[in-house]
C-alpha cells in the first residue's frame, strides 16, 4: 500500500509509464490502434455501415421492393432545404406530361408542387430488427401522391428507390460477409491450430490442402457450385449455401495466420513454464495463448472481409448468387451491368460506392489492426 | 532444385486430380443425370425415346454403376479427349469452346505479365523514394485498385469510355476480325484490344505486390549491410539493385506465385463486363443453362491450365530467386 502511494507520490510522467506497464495487452492495443488516423475513420465508417444495415428499413425511404412503372428511372433528386418561409426541406412532386414524339407519358419534376419532408415520419409499414412492427422512418414525405417519392439517389427501371434498395442491401452484403468470415474463422482455426500444433505429418497435409486450395481459380469454382442450387430454394437458404461456398474457399488465408501465430507461440517462455507446470494442452491453448493471438486473428478478419464482400457481389452480379427479391448490393449493381442502361441511367451505378467504400475501409482497418495487434513490437 | 521442381510437379498433379473430382461433383450436381437431362432436351423439341433406349444409354455411359466408377469413366474419357457433348449447342464441347480457352490464357498470361513487370519497379520506386509525390501517388492507386472489384473497374472504364469518347470498348477483336480465321493482322488486332483488359485485370493484384515489395524493401533498406555499401562508395543504383532488392524478392516472390489463379477467376467475371469472347460468357450461358458437360470441361480445363500457369510462374521465379535453387523450398 505505502509502495503505491510512494509511486504516485513520484512525478506525473513515471504515474503515466505505470500505467501503461499495468495496462492489459487489449488496452494496449487500442492505444497504438488509436495513432493509426486513417484506420480509425476506416472503423468509425465500418461502424457506421453496420448501424445502417441494422436500422435499415428505419433510414430508407421508400418500400425498396414497391414498383411503379411511372418513376421509372428517375434521375437524383436534390433536397431544397428552405422555401420562402425558411428552413422547411422539400421535395419537388412529379407532374405527367406527354412526349408528342414517342406519345410516351414522361413524369418531371414540377417546382410549383412542393413536398414537405418531416422527421421520424410516418412511411411504409416495416419491422424494425424483424421484431416490431412499426412505420417510422428517418424522414418522410408529408401526404405525397403515389408517385412522389424522395430520389436522392434516383430509382431504377421499375421505379424502387436506389437510395432505399442500397440502404437494405447493406444488411445482405455486410452480415454474409460476418456470416462467412465466422465460418472461414472457424475452419481456419480449428486447421490452423492442428496444423501449428500437432506438426509433422498432419502439419503437412493440412498445409497442402491450402496450397492446394489457393492454387485453383476459385469465381468458376464458385459459379459452378452456385449455379447448382435448386431454383425452389428460399432467399434464406441460398443465403446460407452461399455463405458457406464463400467460406469454404476463404479459410486459408486466416489458418495460416492462426498456425504462423502457433509456431512461434509454441517456444515462448510462458507457454514453456505453463507446461512445466503442468497445465493441460486444453488448458494453455485457451489460458495462454489465445490471448496473445487474438489481436493477430482479428486484423486477419477484418483483412479477410472486404473479400468475402466481393465474393458475394461478383457473385450476385452474375446472378449466381442471391436472387431478387433479395436485395444486395451485387444485385444492385447487375441492373448496370449494360453500358446501354448506363448511358441513360448513369446514377445506378452509384451501388458501387458504398462497395468501394466499405471494401477501403475494412482494408484501412485492418492495416491498422494488424499493426496494432503486437502493441510490443 | 529438382527436390523443388519435383514436389511442385506432384502438387500440380494432386491438383488437377482435385479439380477433377470437384468438376465431376459439379457435372452431377443438379438433379436427374445427363440422360433425364437429354430426355427433356428430346422432348422440348418433340421428339422421345424409349424406355429402353434410355437404359442402354444409361448403360452405355456407365450411369448404372457406382458413383467412384462412374468418375473413372469419366475421366478415362477426359483423358481420351472425349468431353462429351454439349447439350445446349449439340456439338461436341471441345468445339464449342474452340479458341476461348486459349484467349483466357492469354488474356491472363497479359495480366500476369503487366503484374511482374509494374509491381517490381514501382515497389522499388516507392521504397527508395518514400514520402515523394510519386510514392503517395502510387499509394494511392494502389488502395483504389484493392478497393475496387475489377469487374466494377471494367463496368467504369466501359461507361467513361462510351460517355465521352463515344466509342465501346469492350471486346478482344475489331469487328472485321472477330470472325476471321487466324493470321499475323487478326493476332495484330489482338494485341491492339489486349492492353486495357489486361491492365483492368492486373490492377488490384499489382496494387497488391506493389505493397509487398514497398515493405520489404523499406525493411532491407535500414539494415546495416546497406549503410557499409554505401560508405565504400559503390553508386546507389548498384546498391540498391545489387543487394536490398534481392533479399527483398523473396517474399514478392512467393506471393506472385498466388496471382495467376487469381487472374484467371478475375478475367471470367471481367470477360463478361467487357464482353470478350474468352470461355468466361460461355462457362455463364451453360451454368444457367444447365449444361453440365460444356461447364464442367471449363471448370477443369480451367483449372488444369491454371495449375500449368502456376507451375510456369514458379519455375520462372526459381530462375530470379536464388534461394529457391539452393535450399529447394
Amino acid at each position: 500500500m505505502s509502495a503505491t502511494t510512494a509511486s504516485s507520490a513520484s512525478s506525473g510522467a513515471s504515474l503515466a509509464d505505470d500505467k501503461l506497464a499495468q495496462a492489459g495487452q487489449l488496452r494496449l492495443t487500442w492505444l497504438r490502434f488509436k495513432r493509426h488516423k486513417l484506420a480509425l475513420i476506416s472503423l468509425f465508417i465500418v461502424a457506421l455501415f453496420y448501424l445502417l444495415a441494422i436500422f435499415a428499413d428505419f433510414v430508407a425511404i421508400s418500400d425498396p421492393h414497391h414498383t411503379d412503372a411511372r418513376r421509372s428511372y428517375m434521375p437524383p433528386q436534390g433536397i431544397h432545404l428552405f422555401d420562402e418561409n425558411g428552413f422547411a426541406p422539400h421535395v419537388y412532386g412529379l407532374k405527367g406530361s406527354r412526349d408528342m414524339k414517342t406519345f410516351k407519358m414522361v413524369y418531371v419534376p414540377d417546382p410549383s408542387k412542393k413536398i414537405y419532408i418531416a422527421f421520424f415520419a410516418p412511411g411504409y409499414d416495416y419491422n424494425l430488427f424483424g421484431l416490431i412492427p412499426t412505420n417510422r422512418h428517418l424522414f418522410a414525405l408529408i401526404n405525397p401522391t403515389p408517385v412522389d417519392g424522395i430520389f436522392l439517389l434516383g430509382t431504377d427501371q421499375l421505379g424502387r428507390d436506389l437510395f432505399s434498395r442500397l440502404a437494405v442491401a447493406t444488411r445482405i452484403s455486410l452480415s454474409i460477409g460476418l456470416a462467412s468470415v465466422g465460418l472461414s474463422l472457424i475452419l481456419g482455426i480449428l486447421l490452423g491450430g492442428i496444423s501449428g500444433l500437432y506438426g509433422g505429418i498432419i502439419d503437412t497435409v493440412i498445409q497442402r490442402l491450402i496450397e492446394l486450395i489457393r492454387s485453383i481459380p476459385t469465381i468458376p469454382l464458385w459459379m459452378g457450385i452456385a449455379a447448382a442450387l435448386p431454383n425452389t430454394w428460399s432467399v434464406l437458404q441460398v443465403y446460407f449455401a452461399i455463405t458457406l461456398i464463400i467460406s469454404l474457399i476463404g479459410w486459408t488465408e486466416l489458418a495460416r495466420v492462426v498456425r504462423g501465430r502457433f509456431l512461434a507461440l509454441r517456444e515462448e517462455d510462458f507457454v514453456i513454464a505453463a507446461e512445466l507446470v503442468g497445465a493441460g494442452q486444453f488448458r494453455i491453448m485457451l489460458r495462454h495463448m489465445l490471448p496473445s493471438f487474438t489481436s493477430h486473428v482479428i486484423a486477419a478478419v477484418s483483412l479477410a472481409l472486404p473479400a468475402m464482400i466481393i465474393s458475394e457481389t461478383s457473385l450476385s452480379f452474375l446472378g449466381l448468387g442471391l436472387r431478387p427479391p433479395a436485395i444486395s448490393w451485387g444485385i444492385l449493381l447487375q441492373d448496370a451491368q449494360n453500358v446501354q442502361v448506363l448511358a441513360g441511367a448513369p446514377w445506378l451505378l452509384l451501388a458501387a460506392v458504398p462497395v468501394v467504400l466499405v471494401i477501403l475501409a475494412f482494408n484501412f482497418l485492418g492495416d491498422g489492426l494488424r499493426d496494432a495487434a503486437d502493441p510490443y513490437g | 532444385m529438382l527436390m523443388y521442381i519435383g514436389r511442385r510437379l506432384v502438387l500440380a498433379v494432386f491438383t488437377c486430380l482435385a479439380i477433377s473430382v470437384l468438376t465431376f461433383i459439379i457435372i452431377r450436381l443438379p438433379p436427374g443425370d445427363f440422360v433425364d437431362a437429354y430426355i427433356a432436351n428430346l422432348a422440348s423439341t418433340g421428339s422421345s425415346i424409349t424406355a429402353e433406349q434410355a437404359e442402354s444409354m444409361r448403360h452405355e455411359y456407365g450411369l448404372d454403376r457406382p458413383v467412384v466408377i462412374q468418375y473413372a469413366l469419366w475421366l478415362g474419357r477426359i483423358v481420351e479427349g472425349d468431353f462429351g457433348v454439349s447439350m445446349m449447342w449439340r456439338r461436341p464441347v471441345t468445339e464449342v469452346i474452340g479458341d476461348r480457352l486459349w484467349l483466357t490464357m492469354v488474356v491472363s498470361f497479359a495480366a500476369l505479365f503487366l503484374t511482374w513487370t509494374l509491381a517490381l519497379p514501382i515497389g522499388i520506386y516507392s521504397a527508395v523514394r518514400q514520402y515523394s509525390f510519386g510514392d503517395y501517388f502510387f499509394t494511392m492507386l494502389g488502395f483504389l485498385g484493392l478497393a475496387v472489384p475489377n469487374f466494377l473497374l471494367a463496368l467504369i472504364l466501359m461507361y467513361l469510355g462510351f460517355r465521352y469518347l463515344g466509342l465501346s470498348v469492350g471486346g478482344l477483336f475489331s469487328a472485321d476480325y472477330a470472325q476471321a480465321p487466324w493470321s499475323l493482322a487478326k493476332v495484330w488486332d489482338l494485341t491492339k484490344h489486349l492492353p486495357l483488359p489486361a491492365c483492368v485485370l492486373a490492377l488490384a493484384g499489382t496494387a497488391h505486390q506493389i505493397r509487398i515489395m514497398r515493405a520489404n524493401l523499406l525493411d532491407e533498406l535500414r539494415k546495416p549491410y546497406v549503410i557499409t555499401a554505401r560508405a565504400k562508395g559503390i553508386p546507389e543504383r548498384r546498391v540498391i539493385l545489387k543487394y536490398p532488392v534481392r533479399a527483398a524478392l523473396n517474399p514478392f516472390a512467393s506471393s506472385i506465385a498466388y496471382i495467376f489463379p487469381y487472374l484467371v477467376s478475375g478475367s471470367i467475371i471481367v470477360s463478361l463486363v467487357l464482353g470478350l469472347p474468352t470461355v468466361g460468357p460461355l462457362l455463364l450461358q451453360a451454368l444457367v443453362a444447365q449444361d453440365m458437360f460444356l461447364a464442367g470441361t471449363i471448370v477443369l480445363l480451367l483449372g488444369v491450365m491454371t495449375v500449368v500457369g502456376t507451375l510456369i510462374s514458379d519455375l520462372l521465379l526459381m530462375w530470379i530467386e536464388p534461394r529457391l535453387r539452393i535450399t529447394g523450398r
